[in-house]
């Protein structure tokens, strides 16, 4: 038997003294961390259950700021009138995400730690090399079946996928997670791989997400997320893009933008490159067309994964183009 | 005496539980509360659990094992390994043939696919087990693997003559031919992927074993089991109340299984073995992956002048697997001349097996598509062309048709669907980004005849219990069975308890090649008709029965109730007549067989396939047939595809019950719309592995990705095909939706994908 031992946290500091030890991991939904463990990943020596800590799912929206508790499930942020009022990218983001069944029990902190659909990762039995599992040792996915790994952010060292829907709305917003002692932008929060794979959020020991934070802003108001993927529901993006969008009086200007992608990169994905080359431009087809394409500068395939460079600026293209409709 | 005469009607039954009546499925309720006990959910007493330790190679030498670790964890009673796994016999194959070894190995040291069992672990607890078998460790001395079809090792592979289908002068006259086109189609490896894992319990009383494992198969299962350890086949009780699910997976004895059954030999404990999710895609075979061309040469007007066929499919290193590729490619056009040959390939890959219309189904893929693409190159409506090359009777056997409503099919579907709306230009019709395609195609599956019997029971308090080993895998035997009895004795269809699943029961044949309501509708009929017979007899003939004063020569049934007629005399229910004439069951047995098929003959008919009755008996070819109109929507950026409607019309023959047939039909179709657009076990080139083993990466279709779905039954009672005229029904349906919507796929974009399945990236 793998045994371990079970500790529930009546507060937050209870949790965060449990998560200082070694081995040891939180447990909030539970299905991220139930499914890991089942295919071997997650090992952990203490299970810190802290679903049943009060005040942790509070979710708190004014036109300024939304303010997401770490406990609160995500179907119930995906349905909150006010999120979905003030920043539609979140609400869609969640409502495209995994299942209903699934939506209804994770968290949204739980959310912002999934790991990757790596299918070596996941299989530590067969492939026993994975820099995120096991620093070192290298990674199988290269040279591998790749039509799901990333083909931006990635290295030497990992070509793993990031994930997730919600955190691509969250990057592009500017969202700060919320650790106790410090906050971070959510962008600083996730880190792509480089020579250490296995860091994959700047998080320390003892320390435990309690809240997201996302700044109210026109963009945000104006959002949307638009997923591509292989079935119709319960998958991961093939490519997907959160973006919002504010213009000028003239109803045609840009005058400010926000791009991310998810689907396509080892961690949520911020394209800068294509919000600055559109600020200030009219907003037709054949300008987005072609910021959008800026998007993929640097992007790196391995072989089957290729047809992302070209569906992720098309994935832009429709959620831009989707929102200057709607003026 | 003649007290029974069952209409064999076409359309649906008024009544809801006659035969033909749209009467729910009597298990639902059970299976809905949970309190259908599935086979592997008995608890016994003293279960001990086993875990299996599976190869990380795909091809070479298991050169050592080291048990020790796991041998002295926490609750472990054995650790199984080729050298301390007891001795098996070989048993014979399906067909009954003899073992072609002396011995069975259900561990092997000779690795010849990824996954196979090399060893077991054993445990009081599945927590134990599984922890322990993660302590075994194994030593390998690996060996290059052909990893598929298109590796460089491969070869042409072996020619199987016995599926040559040849006549006339095919490749001179499509050299002739005006017009000609040829092209390859491909189809990647499939599961059955059935919701409910395999696994079993096994359990020895002394030489007595009962398996409790779901199957498709419990007589032909048995007699592996009985073969392996050498005791009688009666020793053997399979035991299968509900199947979650086959689709040809569930219908053999497989090693996993010898492996549970060696072992609760071995500690005389019973063992529970269970495969998790990724062992259900090594420890058994899916559907082959497939290679094919088609060359159809035809004239100007779009007469057939002769089909060209190839087709390989892949087998494994250590077994034998023919996916009969020209099944449908030999039938379902009329031509002078055809010619259909094909090769299998080995690859190191657990030996693949039947899944839904093994055969037919990848083998409509090619000459549907095939058709479609002539049809395009000559300017021909898709439908009109294959209402000119319709064959009038079968091509290749060259007899009558039993039943062929397929030009029905094709007309109802059309008017249903609307067809003669279509613009036929490719990339003619959007909606927004969306481009709209329709798309059409066939599909056929042989009505495959087998025999069985039953045990009708008429009790003492007027109920009737049916008995028999076949199953129910969710296509609703338990419904028809209870149907075909209440109808033949004129009872109430809730007095009705259909027992099955059980060995020891009436037996039957395999339930495959949707051949099972077909077979055990007739037995049931039969044994019915012998217990009312019985039942009416003792009535008239029994001196206390107060119907013998009547001295009427027969009498009637209805609503359970016994009268005569024309209502003169007396009337009783069965139970008043029971107790009067001092009764406590009538009990009959009948089955399908001719009177004077021997004991070892039975045997033969429900432990193999050998005695299966060809589809072209005697002076007709029978066959189901179908028609699937389909309209897909791919966005012209992305490249995905989505079945926005699919119109299908169908002849199975006379329906049973045609809100089951429908059930089944459907689930057909989505198991298609998977196939086309989804499902493909992806392998690791470097390590002959499948790496998208779990229901997460193995894509199958969700809800969402269904829409309504038309089913038109267009069939009539077929007498030539089984007793009360039903064809077949579970596999029909999935025969030709993967190209109806590549064709559809094709109208939409203008592109051509001839590899399934057909996702984003073939498309942008």
């Amino acid at each position: 038997m793998r045994d371990f031992s079970y500790l529930r946290a009546g507060n937050i500091e209870a949790a965060r003294n449990a998560a200082a030890l070694p081995g040891a991991m939180l447990l909030a939904g539970g299905t991220t961390l139930i499914d890991l463990a089942k295919c071997g990943v997650a090992e952990p020596s203490t299970v810190i259950d802290i679903s049943h800590i009060e005040g942790l799912n509070a979710i708190d929206v004014t036109a300024d700021r939304a303010v997401i508790g770490a406990l609160a499930r995500m179907s119930h942020v995906a349905d909150n009138p006010q999120v979905k009022n003030l920043f539609p990218a979140v609400s869609e983001a969640l409502w495209q995400a995994a299942s209903a069944q699934l939506r209804n029990m994770a968290t949204i902190g739980g959310n912002l730690m999934q790991r990757t659909r790596c299918p070596y990762f996941r299989d530590p039995q067969n492939f026993p090399a994975c820099n995120k599992r096991a620093p070192g040792s290298g990674c199988s996915a290269i040279g591998g079946v790749t039509r799901g790994h990333a083909v931006l952010g990635t290295s030497e060292a990992c070509i793993a996928t990031y994930p997730g829907d919600l955190a691509i709305a969250l990057v592009a917003f500017d969202a700060e997670v919320d650790l106790g002692e410090r906050k971070l932008k959510v962008e600083d929060f996730f880190l792509a791989p480089g020579a250490t794979a296995e860091q994959e959020h700047d998080i320390r020991p003892g320390e435990v997400i309690t809240a997201i934070e996302i700044p109210g802003s026109a963009a945000a108001r104006r959002s949307t997320y638009v997923k591509v993927r292989d079935r119709q529901s319960y998958e991961f993006a093939a490519a997907s893009a959160a973006v919002g969008l504010e213009l000028e009086g003239d109803g045609r200007t840009v005058r400010d933008i926000r791009v991310a992608f998810g689907g396509v990169a080892t961690k949520p994905w911020r394209a800068r490159a294509v919000e600055e080359a559109l600020k200030g431009q009219m907003l037709d087809e054949e300008t987005v067309r072609k910021a959008s394409e800026l998007a993929m500068e640097g992007a790196v395939d391995h072989g089957a994964n290729h047809y992302k460079i070209a569906l992720a600026p098309r994935v832009v293209v429709r959620a831009i183009l989707k929102l200057g409709e709607t003026a | 005496m003649t007290v029974h005469d069952m209409k064999h009607a076409a359309s649906d039954s008024a009544r809801l539980e006659a035969v033909g009546g749209r009467l729910s499925r009597v298990d639902g309720p059970a299976k809905i509360t949970g309190a259908a006990k599935y086979a592997v959910e008995q608890r016994l007493e003293g279960l001990t659990h086993a875990v299996l330790v599976g190869a990380t190679i795909a091809a070479g030498k298991v050169i050592g094992i080291d048990a020790r670790a796991a041998e002295t964890a926490p609750g472990v009673l054995a650790v199984l390994t080729p050298d301390t796994i007891m001795e098996l016999k070989g048993a014979s194959d399906w067909l009954g043939n003899p073992p072609a070894q002396p011995t069975y190995a259900p561990l092997v040291r000779d690795v010849t696919f990824s996954g196979q069992h090399i060893a077991a672990v054993v445990a009081e607890t599945f927590e134990q087990a599984v922890a322990a078998a993660a302590l075994v460790k194994v030593w390998y001395d690996e060996m290059p693997a052909i990893v598929d079809l298109s590796d460089g090792k491969a070869g042409d592979g072996i020619p199987i003559d016995a599926m040559t289908k040849e006549w006339g002068d095919a490749e001179a006259a499509f050299a002739e031919a005006p017009v000609r086109i040829c092209a390859a189609y491909n189809t990647p490896r499939e599961f059955q992927a059935a919701m409910e894992p395999h696994g079993l319990i096994a359990r020895w009383q002394g030489d007595e074993l009962t398996i409790w494992e779901p199957s498709q198969w419990l007589d032909g299962m048995a007699r592996t089991y009985a073969e392996w350890f050498g005791v009688p086949f009666e020793n053997v009780r399979l035991v299968s109340p509900y199947v979650g699910g086959g689709f040809g997976s569930k219908a053999l004895a497989l090693a996993h299984s010898a492996v549970a059954a060696a072992a609760a030999r071995m500690l005389d404990r019973p063992v529970k073995l269970v495969l998790n999710r990724p062992q259900n895609f090594t420890s058994y075979g899916g559907r082959a992956a497939t290679r094919q061309t088609v060359a159809i040469g035809a004239d100007r007007d779009g007469r057939i002048q002769s089909i060209v066929h190839r087709g390989v499919n892949e087998t494994a290193v250590d077994g034998m697997w023919v996916e009969p590729l020209g099944s449908v490619t030999s039938i379902m056009y009329a031509t002078q001349n055809f010619s259909s040959r094909q090769n299998v390939v080995r690859v190191n890959t657990v030996v693949p097996g039947a899944k839904r219309a093994p055969g037919e189904n990848p083998s409509a893929f090619g000459i549907e598509c095939a058709i479609d693409e002539l049809a395009y190159e000559l300017g021909i409506d898709p439908l009109e062309m294959r209402l000119i090359n319709y064959a009038e009777q079968d091509p290749h056997a060259k007899k009558a048709w039993s039943t062929r409503q397929l030009r029905e099919a094709f007309a109802a579907g059309a008017e249903a669907f609307g067809w003669a709306k279509r613009s036929p230009e490719p990339r003619s019709m959007r909606d927004g980004h969306q481009l709209i395609g329709w798309g059409v195609a066939a599909g056929t599956y042989p009505v495959r005849r087998a025999h069985g019997e039953a045990v009708v029971k008429i009790l003492a308090d007027g109920s009737v219990v049916v008995e028999s080993s076949s199953i129910d895998m969710g296509q609703g035997t338990y419904t028809i069975l209870a149907q075909t009895a209440a109808e033949t004795l004129g009872v109430p269809v809730e007095r009705v308890s259909v027992k099955l699943g059980d060995s020891h029961f009436a037996r039957a044949g395999v339930t495959g090649g949707s051949r099972l309501a077909g077979v055990m509708t007739g037995a049931v009929y039969k044994a019915a008709g012998q217990a009312l017979d019985e039942l009416i007899g003792l009535a008239l003939s029994d001196p206390r029965s107060p119907f013998q004063k009547l001295q009427a020569n027969t009498l009637q049934v209805r609503d359970g109730r016994i009268a005569s007629p024309r209502g003169e005399g007396p009337e009783l229910s069965i139970a008043e007549l029971m107790s009067a004439v001092g009764r406590d069951r009538i009990e009959a047995k009948g089955d399908t067989l001719p009177a004077s098929t021997t004991a070892e003959e039975r045997y033969k008919n429900y432990t193999t396939i050998a005695k299966s009755i060809p589809h072209t008996e005697g002076d007709y070819s029978r066959y189901s047939w179908c028609a699937h109109f389909v309209e897909v929507r791919v966005d012209e950026d992305f490249g995905t595809v989505r079945v926005s409607r699919v119109v299908s019309a169908l002849d199975s023959g006379r329906l049973y019950n045609p809100k089951l047939a429908e059930s089944q039909w459907k689930g057909g179709i989505i198991m298609g719309i998977g196939q086309a657009l989804l499902e493909e076990g992806i392998v690791d080139r470097r390590h002959g592995r499948i790496v998208n083993g779990n229901f997460a990466d193995y894509m199958l279709p969700t809800n969402a990705d269904i829409p309504d779905i038309q089913t038109i039954s267009v069939g009539i009672p077929d007498p030539h095909s089984s007793a009360l005229g039903g064809k077949g029904v579970g596999e029909l349906a999935i025969v030709g939706i993967a190209p109806a919507i590549a064709n559809a796929v094709f109208h939409a974009t203008g592109k051509r994908v001839r590899d399934l399945p057909i996702t984003l990236e073939k498309l942008i």
